[in-house]
């Protein structure tokens, strides 16, 4: 239950003078609370949702950036490191329809 | 970018892992404090990979794991009146009480229902105003908020019908709970990073110092943990501590501060008793007194619970670190997934329940290979 999943945010509205909106999980959407990311959010941005309310608006620059970081490392490094043999010991991730298909831009 | 399979991506974990074996000059002991982070890690098996360099224990991070009994008993005893619609998130419904489950109460007649949002809860405490809706309140930082906004709401739009049974509890008095005793092996935290996305990484810091220890921010996928490791051993090796934050795209130092707020104005902290750690100071979320009327134990006038937890579980050193979930000896034969005696069987984010998915076949295998 504590898991926190990204979602992008199709629709921003105010119900009743509490900011909801829509998540979009890969196809499967949700109602959310965006109270909690009013200041910052926009419709197209990812969010990090937990039990219905979006904890935090995700920083795509910083994704982008950390992500470069790591391939250069894996460029570097490659073939010298030992572990894991196969790319099927990467197990699939669970089968969550809110999860498996949620593509970033 | 295609976030969630790039930090799945084989290449990357295997340069992580390289990284990591040939850092470490020793085995060091790492604990990941978040349910969440244990099913990756044993689904994975980046802790069997990374055997020879480091440790991994599972910690206390599984909410669904730590509420106490006398909690869930109290959560069957409002669930079984007739007056009552009982609320819960579903992995609540199959922990053990003393005598019974949710599910079972439900199968006898009880009005229980499972929720999403806990904003769910009050819309169908709106819906039905000739029942009271109690939603069982549990979790950690991250559900917090939360469930404070469903009962700021209840107060602002004046439903009555509405409580809840709290029962959070939070990360850091926990984290410090096992650095105090005196079987600690803990030599670095992974920290949970959506906890974190809540709060921020400050509280960490006086524990950091005090203690020696470092702490980081991770993330959830294969790649964040592996890169969380990667960092607390690089720290480790160079005689560090100090908060890291790998999990960089989500969580900012300062945490989400209208979270924090909400949070504030709606509890405070209380000593919560932890199921099979014992009660921590300070370690819990209660309502505070102007909110008394959406709290489920005043409501209804609960008194103390002395529950009796099942003797064979040991629940309380596996969610410590002490012990490895096959190390119970009811895993696999008296307590399953079906039948669980404990809660770290039930939940999905429980370590018993992650060795008993995952590691089961293996396990079988390797024994009947040594025999
Ligand atoms: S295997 Fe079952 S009985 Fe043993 S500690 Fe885990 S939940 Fe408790």
């Amino acid at each position: 239950m504590c898991l926190g999943i990204p979602g992008k945010i199709v629709e921003i509205r105010d119900d009743e003078g509490l900011t909801m909106g829509v998540v979009d999980f890969g196809g499967v959407k949700r109602e959310v609370c965006l109270a909690y990311v009013v200041d910052e959010v926009s419709v197209g941005d990812y969010a990090i949702v937990h039990v219905g309310f979006a904890l935090s608006i995700v920083d795509e620059a910083e994704a982008m950036r950390t992500y470069e970081i790591l391939r250069m490392m894996s460029e570097t490094e490659g073939i010298e490191s030992k572990g894991i043999e196969s790319n099927d010991q990467m197990a699939e991730p669970p089968p969550n329809p809110a999860r498996t298909e949620a593509g970033y831009p | 970018m295609r976030y969630l399979s790039e930090y799945r991506d084989p290449e990357l974990a295997r340069a992580l892992l390289g990284r990591i074996t040939s850092t470490a000059t020793r085995r060091w002991v790492l604990m990941e404090v978040c349910g969440g982070q244990t099913h990756t890690i044993v689904r994975q098996g980046i802790d069997q990979i990374l055997g020879g360099a480091v440790e991994m224990i599972h910690g206390p991070g599984c909410p669904v794991c730590v509420t106490p009994l006398e909690q869930i008993d109290r959560a069957i005893h409002l669930a079984s009146r007739t007056d009552v619609i009982f609320t819960s998130f579903g992995d609540m419904l199959r922990v053990p009480g003393s005598e019974t489950d949710l599910l079972k109460v439900r199968a006898e007649g009880g009005d229980v229902r499972v929720v999403y949002s806990p904003l769910d809860a009050l819309e169908l405490a709106r819906r039905t105003p000739e029942k009271k809706v109690v939603f069982f309140a549990i979790g950690f930082e991250t559900t917090a908020p939360a469930n404070a906004m469903a009962v700021w709401r209840a107060r602002e739009l004046g439903v009555k019908n509405f409580s809840i049974l709290a029962s959070h509890v939070t990360v850091p008095p926990a984290m410090e709970a096992i650095l105090e005793s005196p079987d600690n092996r803990v030599e670095a935290f992974l920290a949970a990073g959506h906890v974190c996305a809540v709060m921020g990484w400050r509280e960490y810091e006086p524990l950091a110092e005090r203690y020696e220890v470092p702490v980081v921010v991770t993330g959830f996928e294969p790649v964040d943990l592996l890169e969380g490791i990667l960092l607390a051993v690089r720290q480790l090796e160079e005689g560090r501590h100090q908060v890291e934050n790998q999990y960089v795209r989500s969580v900012r130092k300062e945490g989400n501060f209208r979270a924090q707020e909400m949070m504030l104005r709606v509890f405070e902290p209380v000593d919560r008793s932890w199921r099979g750690i014992g009660t921590i100071p300070r370690s819990g979320l209660g309502l505070r007194e102007e909110f008394s009327e959406f709290d489920a134990e005043m409501r209804f006038r609960l008194e103390a619970i002395r529950p009796s937890e099942p003797s064979e579980c040991r629940a309380g050193e596996v969610l410590t670190g002490g012990i490895k979930p096959f190390d119970c000896p009811a895993f696999g034969n008296s307590c399953t997934p079906e039948h669980p005696l404990g809660a770290p069987m039930v939940s999905s984010e429980g370590a018993c329940a992650a060795y008993f998915n995952y590691r089961r076949h293996q396990m079988a295998t390797s024994s009947r290979a040594e025999s």
